[in-house]
């Protein structure tokens, strides 16, 4: 690495509060344009805005709206080489040279830049660690790249900025490598990597998107209380208006490459000038504001008189089995579902929540005969177990599913409306005209048009996929879907609309579903019932007013309190808390774990006892 | 660790043996007759059934590969019927000849293969890149004898650099070397090459990027050790590529190894030399394999040997 220029820090501290008044990092009309096949379109417009020192920046939008890129812009880490800025000046404020404008320095002036001035971190922590490199040396590695420090000392603030993040044991964690990490533990390790150097500004791109809620709340915290510390500036990403009222001290809206509307946090979430902004936040789904659903009873009871119900859950196992030893015998055990039941009725939705890992979408998959399980499973009155293979295929075909993430879930190389007609196909229902009067109905009904059944999924939005997903689920006519996680890759304007539409179908088509989302607040608009699940058991059962209203089991409460609320007002100092990281559900064999009993709290809100 | 290597001993004997099971049968059916090779054409029928006799040849199959199990357990591969020899001895004293052209073979391809998959993958799309890409594929679909001559004809008839054939100081190795690498140069500068292409598009190389790394330090610690394994696992199978290759380059270059004993085996039918090679030949595959599957833990932490 160049030494000289770039060894201006020697390892003493740097001075805690800087008494320079006026922005660290100004950008003034930034164009930033990729090349694709249609030749150069911007993807930022003329965006200004400056990051004051000690501030916290939100850049908010929803996908597409530029607001990764100009993170990247500032970087100088535009995907190469099509994207380029086009024009525009970014001032980084400099105290011994100046002020310097990052968008003409060249790769090697940039470098220096770069985790020393202004630091990164990324969306997806279990990918943007090196997984061959241990985390001592990454993190020895950065603090090398801009200072003279021996490595002896490098290590010692390597440790440092571990215990800054409030990673136990740092000394010994220097060793390990990513993969032994958590993923609040290694987005905790990004942070120590990128505030080591006590750069002047963080960008943190969706820092928090990938973890769980209750992790996500550590981080925010956790990047407050280093904001105070150090004084840094902090210029944070999200598409979640949860997390911009919970951190931002200025909030820049973002849509389509420009800048929709910019002021103070307290300004945009109360008085919104823009209509964007108005339509972005109406859109956001909060907790216990009670923009959930009516309770249709009335409605329900007209045709709900059907006998029974739709699916029976009875002490449900999934277990994975681990090999060891010489032999490659079975000695340790994945307990991923643990004795589970519940029951969903027509027209129901029944919720399943918890965080990754806590064995929701091993249920759904039980469920869709997609993994191998123990207990029952009744499906219109018949119990799967005892049934052949044909007569399976024949039951299973009353359960469908819709997944997670719409562009992965279609085939790229088939149309949509054959994606949608394959299921008839398999089970061999109707003929081929009729076939494709079904497709073209269904493609009218979930609000896309018949003449785009000839089209290929990547010609579709986000939305437009998942809205085909669920024509595909719906052709076989279920009695009950499964929806895995089917609006969390959407961006919020979207989701609220592909919420509706499932709405919209359960009351026309008499369809229950059973809803896994990780997201309380979308759980509350559209659940019926909730089951929240937690290291493979369900912890708590009740109606969606008994569990968010009057939530007994301490994981649902901390659940829901870690929920950023987006509303600044509501701003908390301290986020809820797990006491330790949710233990692993391997076991040894033999080991099996307790079980949790469930008490009737009255009208049906089970909550387990331990 | 202790037991995988043992389970992997377990299974490589296992392997082992099913080689020779094949091979014996194989030869077996063949239908040229090893005896009238080694009695020669003006042999009585009497003569040429005392030799099939002398040499077990008239037992049943079973029961002559039983006692060719046996003799093997001890370590004896039986004698050569036209060297008058034992085969182990043979193909001891030309092991090291094959094996140091094999260390040669495998330095060139590395060297000339990952240099040019390295530079290909970070000039991804220019002009080198292409260039690097036609160069690979050419060395890919090349029959080795043709690159052989070449290189005999360049760089020994015309510029005499390099002695013409035979074995004895480094000026020996390099054109057999250089031959038998090229053909692998070519597939690990591909396999390198989109191996680097997607280690590159990973978020960690962007963290790396944003810490404000070297270039060096960007491929070389964090691309690098990302991209090589692949072609790690792929030595261990290229060994048995090489086995194939070493017969001819051997010929071509009159280097006296294994390949060249195999070669004159098969000309002669004598099978316990055939048997024997295809044994060391299988033995090195499986060791090749175990070895490349050893060292990648090393690599990369997240491989447990199981």
């Amino acid at each position: 690495m160049s030494k000289g220029a770039t060894s201006k820090r020697t390892g003493a501290p740097a001075p805690a509060v800087s008494v320079t008044a006026g922005p660290v990092l100004e950008i003034s009309d930034l164009t930033v344009s990729v090349r694709g096949e249609d030749g150069e379109r911007p993807v930022v417009s003329d965006l200004s805005f400056s990051l004051a020192r000690g501030e916290t920046l939100c850049i908010a939008g929803e996908s597409g709206s530029g607001k990764s890129m100009t993170a990247l812009a500032i970087m100088q880490l535009l995907p190469q080489p099509a994207a380029r800025i086009e024009s525009g000046t970014i001032r980084l404020r400099d105290i011994d040279r100046g002020d310097i404008d990052l968008a003409v320095l060249d790769e090697r002036q940039m470098r220096r830049i770069r985790g020393d001035r202004i630091a990164m971190i990324f969306q997806e922590p279990m990918t943007s660690l090196n997984p061959v490199l241990s985390i001592g040396r990454q993190l020895v590695e950065s603090i090398e790249a801009h200072t003279s420090l021996s490595r002896a000392e490098a290590r010692r603030r390597a440790v440092e900025a571990l215990k800054a993040v409030r990673i136990p044991e740092a000394e010994s964690r220097l060793k390990q490598f990513p993969h032994e990490l958590s993923g609040g533990m290694r987005q905790r390790v990004m942070i120590a990597m990128a505030l080591a150097l006590k750069p002047d500004v963080l960008i943190a791109d969706e820092p928090t998107t990938a973890l769980d809620v209750t992790v996500q709340g550590e981080v925010l915290e956790l990047l407050r209380d280093l904001q105070r510390e150090h004084g840094t500036s902090i210029i944070l990403i999200t598409h979640d208006m949860g997390v911009v009222a919970e951190m931002a001290d200025c909030v820049v809206i973002m849509r389509h490459g420009r800048m929709v509307e910019q002021g103070t946090a307290a300004d945009i979430f109360a008085r919104p000038q823009a209509d964007y902004t108005r339509e972005l936040l109406a859109a956001v789904p909060r907790i216990g504001t009670g923009v959930g659903r009516q309770k249709s009873a009335e409605q329900k009871s007209v045709e709900a008189e059907m006998p029974g119900s739709v699916a029976v859950v009875n002490d449900l196992h999934v277990h994975f089995d681990l090999r060891g030893g010489f032999f490659g015998q079975v000695n340790r055990r994945v307990h991923a579902v643990e004795g589970i039941s519940f029951s969903i009725a027509p027209r129901e939705t029944l919720a399943l929540v918890g965080e990754s890992g806590c064995g929701k979408s091993t249920t759904a998959k039980a469920l869709a005969g997609l993994v191998p399980y123990h207990g029952d499973i009744v499906i219109g009155g018949r119990n799967l177990a005892g049934l052949g293979r044909d007569q399976r295929k024949a039951v299973r075909r009353d359960v469908q599913m819709i997944f997670q993430d719409p562009y992965a879930s279609l085939d790229p190389r088939m149309r949509v409306g054959d994606l949608v007609a394959e299921p008839l196909l398999i089970h061999g229902i109707a003929s081929k005209e009729e076939r494709g009067q079904l497709v073209a109905a269904l493609f009218e009904r979930v609000g896309l048009s018949a003449d785009q059944m000839e089209l290929y999924p990547h010609e579709f939005s986000g939305g437009q996929r998942q809205r085909i997903c669920i024509a595909r689920a719906l052709a076989l006519r279920p009695k009950l879907i499964i929806a895995d996680e089917s609006v969390s890759a959407l961006d919020v304007s979207v989701q609220a609309r592909v919420l509706d539409l499932l709405k919209e179908l359960q009351r026309e088509f008499g369809i229950a579903y059973l809803f896994i989302s990780h997201d309380m607040a979308v759980v509350e608009n559209i659940s019926d019932r909730v089951a929240v699940m937690y290291l493979g058991q369900i912890v708590e059962m009740g109606t969606r007013d008994q569990v968010f209203s009057n939530p007994r089991h301490l994981y649902t409460k901390r659940l829901i309190e870690a929920v950023p609320v987006p509303d600044p007002a509501k701003r908390r100092p301290r986020f809820a808390r797990l006491d330790q990281e949710i233990p692993s559900p391997t076991r040894k064999i033999g080991e099996d774990p307790p079980k949790l009993a469930l008490k009737d709290l009255g009208n049906g809100h089970l909550v387990a006892v331990s | 660790m202790i037991a995988y290597l043992g389970r992997r001993v377990i299974q490589s004997v296992l392997i082992l043996l099913g080689v020779s099971l094949i091979t014996f049968a194989l030869l077996y059916l063949l239908p040229a007759d090893p005896v009238r090779q080694i009695a020669g054409r003006s042999a009585t029928p009497e003569t040429v059934e005392n030799i099939r006799r002398q040499l077990g040849l008239d037992q049943p199959f079973f029961i002559q590969y039983w006692h060719y199990l046996i003799s093997l357990l001890s370590g004896d591969l039986g004698r050569s019927y036209i060297q008058r020899s034992e085969v182990t001895e043979l193909i001891i004293s030309r092991l090291p000849a094959s094996l140091l052209l094999m260390v040669g073979a495998i330095l060139c391809e590395l060297a000339i293969g990952l240099t040019m998959g390295l530079v290909a993958a970070v000039r991804r799309g220019t002009a080198t890149d292409q260039t690097l890409m036609v160069a690979s594929f050419v060395g890919v679909s090349t029959p080795q004898f043709v690159v052989g001559l070449l290189l005999l004809y360049v760089f020994a008839v015309q510029l005499g650099w390099f002695p013409i054939g035979g074995y004895g100081t480094w000026r020996h190795l390099v054109l057999p070397s250089l031959t038998m690498g090229i053909l692998g140069a070519g597939w690990y500068a591909r396999m390198m090459r989109s191996s680097m292409i997607d280690v590159l598009r990973q978020d960690y190389m962007r963290t790396a990027r944003a810490k404000g790394l070297a270039r060096g330090a960007i491929i070389f610690r964090h691309a690098l050790p990302n991209a090589i394994l692949p072609v790690i696992a792929m030595i261990g199978i290229d060994i048995g590529i090489f086995m194939g290759g070493i017969v001819v380059v051997e010929s071509v270059f009159g280097w006296p190894g294994i390949g060249q004993l195999a070669w004159q085996a098969i000309q002669r039918v004598d099978i316990p030399i055939i048997m024997g090679v295809t044994l060391v030949s299988a033995f090195a595959i499986v060791l090749g394999n175990l070895l490349a599957d050893t060292v990648a833990p090393f690599i990369d932490p997240r491989i447990k040997l199981r």
